[in-house]
């Protein structure tokens, strides 16, 4: 074994593209816990969305199209979810389950045909000599738009969240549907508003594994990211910038364990692929205690009677 | 505009008509899929729900009934427990793999031996395993608070790893010429869980129906059942009325982990016959939506298996004469689960056409 | 009084199996406080929240100031300079005071400006309040001064408060009196909700009767005595429960230095506290919302487990014990929340018979549950408390308040407990059930049982208990006897006004 051999810039570089589908989700997911509504169909709408982008750029040829193909298509099959939970007022854990379940036959489905093509390649941003310099060249200015893409949003949200009304209103409807709706907020309205931006961004997540990281289609390609996602946001506390640390530290840990396959570590493989699950497992245990923090409605139904 | 009215209480007859509901539109639904796909949506709908139980195969067709339905039924069982008290155990598909390595590691251990015991432990470390694997999001939740849904679905990624690791190394047949996977239980007859592969028979069928009258008694006329039950309505009226929480959820983990882990254990015993890397085929998963389709009653459980079985054999049967793709059944089993959770609106609910007041 | 602000006429609503309004009309005048008094399920909620578009009527009209007005909803409500102070549903906890106040508003000014404003306007009022406070932390008394200071910043010309003092101390309720006196002397109209009918009396210039649904009569409180007022509200001769001379045995229950921590975030530990209460003896516990309540009654039924020796029955340490032990023992409990507490909504009765009876009815053996026997015991239940149920067949939830307390209570009184907790007991229930609630504990202390009730009625308490105690920010005070206790003692009992210290610095 050879662990010289991992350049550690490459492995910061590579690990802002591995977390970026995870980072991009869980975001999404952030914007819909605040507003006390638990979507657990992150990885249905993740490979919806990872499928629905690569048809649409393999078939336009135009990443870019593929991108918002994939945020349409997560929208789309949260759009179930909305259907499910705020109109037949359905256990939010079973509907979540339910549209993964889906999802991953939908993609299935139409992903019949999509094997064994190559989708487009997807242009880096090349700043010239800055993305020359070395070290911080590789990993500020050379990634691709959607990395940079992921952690504006990160900041747009937090900053939707802290300054803005409307992240107010989106707070005060996940703390308390019922004190919301007696001051005359439209409970479902907003929460349909945060579903729809989840599976967007679900979907744009599943697409940049699709796209960008593999890139080609298998079946359940997504592979537990959407779970993964899921269990960023209780360890981010809710936090944008956390979920932005978090997703860097699972990204590492998966280039890491990559890395030290190729590197041919005297560990078997199948434990190597085994880490980022049962980390997700520790760090929930470690952080499980910080729990307070969950918006007071999350998974709660609202029915306004009278 | 339409208005939802909440019954006084919960509907019988709409509890019992849902279910029906949801698998009549989904066939609808279905249906259109199929057409799409470019299919005879009434030949594949045909194809799928009464060829395989009255058609001219169906002497291939019923006992397979049995081999795919018990499984579904015994882990679905479970579920319903921890599902009824709001325990989300959405791993079973990782217990089922624990279960089965586990059941197949002490057989194999005992190989080539002859003995009447060595069925009985194969259960017994079947049970075990997949027990033991559901106690790790029990305890992780009762000790530190931990979220058993995200907890018990990692572990079905590290039990798949695990599962390659096995037909690759520790499990793997010494005399397999160098191919992954176990010996074949099937050639070991003190290993076998079938009692007649002619007839589908074997003791996970056996299991599936003592599951269930075992669940159906424990809801019905027992304390722990009704603490169960108690503790889905109102968790804190189940504490009033005496119930530990931390036991409870170690009860329905528990349960569901072991079931899970014995339909495993008989399904390598008997039907897959072997560890190998492909050897769970998602029936943890698929129990979910039988334990919803059944209203989590173990008879309506019993049913529903059934049914699913049924999705499975016809549209293994679609596939091979209607080059149906074997995906759109999944498409289809996710469609039901869909329709069943919408339409469970009606037994708590009324819906009242109202015309827009003009105030 | 001066021009009429507010005119309604005519207004119905009607819900499925229930008219909450039939054809109510009355009239507000500017700067008038307008009293609307009525039982619990008179109408009144529906009414206002008609008024603040929260619900729309089926028939009937309202004006303003002379010209329609139909809010479609609490923003045109708000807009037109109406504002509401709710009692419950309200607030946000995990929100600071200035977010929670911008959240009722239209056009907040920024944070900084807001806060400032708030200052402004609690200082005027005598309300003091810090605007960067988490609304959870508050006191009962706090919190309602947000909304009122939420409602104050929109200048409103008519301010509803739906019973405002049920959640205040006797000193509390007196800064608020004045704070509204204020209000209405600077010309804002005040609708203010109660079935207290002394506070109508000193408070308010007119009021409105409901029963049922309809408006049954109009007064000048100042010249009505309170006994005409709940005549009219109740339409019956009230009856006060009759409490038969009691010999007091030996204590029955003691707590030796309780303290234990809160299982919710947002809730009241408890702090060293010490009570005995004897065999035939009601021990009333008074205080405002939130002040360890819930947790004492959770300590008592066994759900909150402590200190072996910290509860003592009859002598012996049963801190560790849970629920189902206790009962074996013979203390009783009957939480406050009935739906999702005290009872299971969706089960039926017999089954919310077994809840709680399966031990000392003996309606299970080795785990095994004796269905036929809890149907018999839920039968008993409901002929014995007049609870109105087509039978035990029917959910939890499908009774009305009265008649769930009922069984709820009866449940309890009727497996003889030796001493029996309740939090609560005619917590939303009307006259008639409370009156048979109250003469159910006072007939089982007669029998010899000891009684401790949790209540933030202090009419109540008074009418019942021997001895009374009130619990302030997780401690109980001294135990005192009822008679000759005055409201000024009891007001202080219970921590006096609170947060006022703030005052005294701004």
């Amino acid at each position: 074994m050879d662990i010289s051999s991992i350049n550690p810039v490459l492995l910061i570089a590579s690990l802002m593209v591995a977390a970026t589908p995870i980072l991009l989700a869980a975001i999404g997911e952030l914007v819909v816990e605040k507003a006390g509504v638990l979507n657990l169909g992150v990885e249905g709408m993740m490979i919806t969305g990872a499928i629905a982008g690569f048809a649409a750029a393999v078939e336009t040829g135009s990443p870019f199209v593929g991108f918002v193909a994939a945020a349409a298509g997560g929208a789309a099959l949260s759009m179930l979810f909305v259907l499910l939970t705020q109109f037949a007022l359905a256990n939010h854990v079973a509907s979540g389950l339910a549209l993964t379940l889906f999802g991953l036959g939908l993609s299935a489905l139409i992903g019949q045909s999509y094997g064994g093509v190559k989708p487009p390649p997807i242009g880096k941003l090349d700043l010239g000599p800055l993305s020359d310099l070395p070290v911080i060249g590789p990993i500020l200015f050379s990634q691709d738009l959607v990395v940079y893409l992921g952690i504006a949003l990160v900041a747009a949200v937090w900053a939707l969240l802290k300054f803005t009304r409307a992240g107010l209103v989106l707070r005060a409807v996940g703390e308390s549907h019922d004190a919301a709706h007696a001051l005359g907020y439209k409970v479902v309205r907003i929460r349909i508003l945060a579903i729809l931006f989840g599976g967007a961004c679900a979907g744009l997540g599943g697409a940049y594994i699709s796209l960008v990281r593999v890139p080609q289609w298998t079946d359940g390609m997504t592979a537990g990211v959407g779970w993964i996602a899921l269990a960023l946001v209780v360890f981010a506390s809710w936090r944008p910038w956390r979920v932005l640390l978090g997703a860097y530290l699972f990204g590492g840990i998966t280039v890491l364990q990559l890395n030290l396959q190729a590197a041919g570590v005297a560990i078997p493989v199948e434990y190597l692929a085994m880490s980022p699950y049962i980390i997700t497992i520790v760090v929930l245990v470690i952080l499980s205690a910080d729990k307070n923090k969950a918006p007071a409605s999350l998974g709660r139904i609202f029915h306004a009677s009278q | 505009m339409i208005v939802l009215e909440k019954r006084p209480q919960p509907s019988r007859a709409w509890s019992l008509a849902t279910p029906v509901l949801a698998v009549v539109a989904t066939m609808v639904f279905g249906g259109l899929l199929f057409a799409l796909l470019g299919k005879n949506p009434v030949e594949a709908i045909r194809t799928i729900f009464w060829d395989p139980l009255f058609g001219e195969f169906a002497f291939y067709y019923r006992p397979q009934l049995l081999v795919k339905g018990a499984p579904l039924v015994l882990i679905a069982i479970g579920l319903s427990l921890g599902f009824k008290a709001g325990i989300w155990n959405i791993g079973a598909e990782g217990q089922y793999i624990m279960g089965a390595i586990c059941g197949a590691a002490v057989g194999l251990a005992f190989y080539p031996l002859d003995a009447w015991y060595v069925f009985p432990l194969m259960v017994l470390g079947g049970a075990l395993g997949g027990w033991a694997w559901a106690m790790i999001p029990g305890i992780l939740k009762v000790r530190f608070g931990t979220n058993e849904i995200l907890v018990s679905l990692m572990l079905v990624y590290v039990a798949e790893q695990l599962l390659a690791s096995m037909s690759l190394g520790l499990l793997k047949n010494p005399e397999g010429f160098g191919f992954p996977g176990s010996r074949n239980l099937n050639d070991y007859p003190s290993a076998s869980s079938w009692i007649s592969q002619d007839l589908g028979m074997h003791w996970g069928v056996v299991a599936a129906f003592i599951a269930v009258i075992f669940a159906y008694v424990l809801l019905n006329r027992h304390m722990a059942g009704f603490h169960i039950r108690l503790t889905g309505d109102a968790p804190r009226a189940a504490r009033f009325a005496g119930v530990h929480p931390g036991r409870l959820i170690l009860f329905c983990l528990g349960v569901s982990g072991a079931l899970a882990g014995l339909a495993g254990l008989f399904e390598v015993a008997g039907p897959a016959g072997q560890i190998t890397i492909d050897f769970n085929t998602g029936y943890g998963f698929t129990a979910i939506i039988v334990a919803f389709l059944g209203r989590l009653h173990p008879v309506g459980i019993l049913l529903a298996g059934g049914l699913m079985a049924l999705t499975y054999i016809g549209g293994e049967a679609a596939q091979s004469q209607m080059a149906l793709p074997a995906a759109a059944i999944q498409v289809f089993q996710g469609m039901l689960l869909f329709f069943l959770l919408a339409l469970d609106l009606l037994t708590n609910y009324r819906l009242r056409l109202k015309t827009r007041e003009v105030a | 009084m001066s021009e009429t602000l507010l005119s309604i006429r005519g207004l119905t609503k009607a819900y499925p199996g229930v008219v909450a309004n039939s054809d109510v009309s009355f009239d507000i005048g500017a700067g008038e406080v307008h009293a609307l008094l009525g039982e619990n399920g008179a109408g009144k909620s529906t009414l206002v929240k008609m008024i603040y578009g929260l619900v729309k009527p089926d028939s009937g009209a309202m004006t303003l100031r002379g010209a329609p007005y139909a809010p479609a909803e609490p923003r045109a409500a708000r807009a037109d300079g109406i504002a509401m102070v709710f009692q419950h549903f309200s607030l946000f906890d995990a929100l600071n005071v200035a977010e929670n106040i911008a959240l009722g508003m239209e056009n907040p000014p920024p944070m900084r400006d807001l806060a400032r404003r708030i200052r402004e306007v609690s200082e005027t009022y005598g309300l003091p309040l810090d605007p960067f406070r988490t609304v959870g932390d508050l006191s009962a008394g706090e919190r309602q001064r947000v909304e009122i200071i939420r409602c104050l910043l929109q200048d409103p010309k008519l301010l509803i408060m739906d019973e405002p003092t049920s959640v205040l101390t006797p000193q509390e309720v007196e800064i608020l009196f004045k704070t509204l006196t204020k209000l209405s002397a600077e010309g804002t109209a005040i609708l203010y909700i109660s079935h207290k009918l002394e506070e109508i009396r000193t408070l308010c210039d007119h009021a409105t009767v409901l029963r049922l649904g309809k408006v049954v009569g109009e007064c000048v409180p100042r010249e009505s005595t309170a006994r005409e007022m709940a005549e009219l509200m109740v339409g019956t001769t009230l009856q006060t429960p009759t409490r038969a001379g009691r010999e007091l045995g030996p204590v029955a229950l003691a707590l030796r230095g309780l303290s234990a921590a809160s299982p919710s975030q947002f809730g009241t530990s408890l702090k060293n506290v010490h009570l005995e209460v004897k065999q035939g003896e009601v021990l009333g516990i008074g205080g405002v919302a939130g002040n360890g309540q819930d947790e004492l009654l959770a300590v008592l039924s066994g759900e909150i487990p402590t200190d072996e020796g910290a509860v003592e029955l009859k002598g012996a340490g049963i801190g560790r014990l849970g629920p189902a032990e206790r009962r074996r023992l013979g203390l009783l409990t009957a939480p406050e929340e009935r739906l999702g507490h005290a009872a299971a909504p969706d089960m039926s009765l017999t089954e919310n018979a077994m809840l709680t009876g399966s031990v000392r009815e003996g309606l299970e053996r080795r785990g095994f549950l004796k269905w036929a026997a809890a149907q018999d015991f839920a039968e008993k239940i409901i002929k014995a408390f007049d609870v109105r149920t087509p039978g035990p067949d029917n959910a939890a939830r499908s009774l009305s308040g009265g008649n769930l307390q009922k069984f709820v209570i009866g449940r309890e009184v009727l497996q003889r407990p030796d001493v029996l907790v309740v939090n609560q007991p005619t917590w939303g229930v009307d006259a008639s059930a409370a009156a048979a609630i109250r003469q159910a504990l006072l007939d089982l202390a007669a029998s010899g049982a000891a009684v401790i009730c949790i209540s933030q009625d202090l009419d109540e308490l008074m009418e019942i208990a021997d001895r009374f105690a009130a619990l302030n920010e997780g401690r109980l005070s001294e135990p005192r006897p009822t008679t000759g206790l005055t409201v000024d003692e009891i007001g202080l009992m219970m921590g006096g006004a609170h947060g006022m210290e703030v005052a005294a610095v701004g």
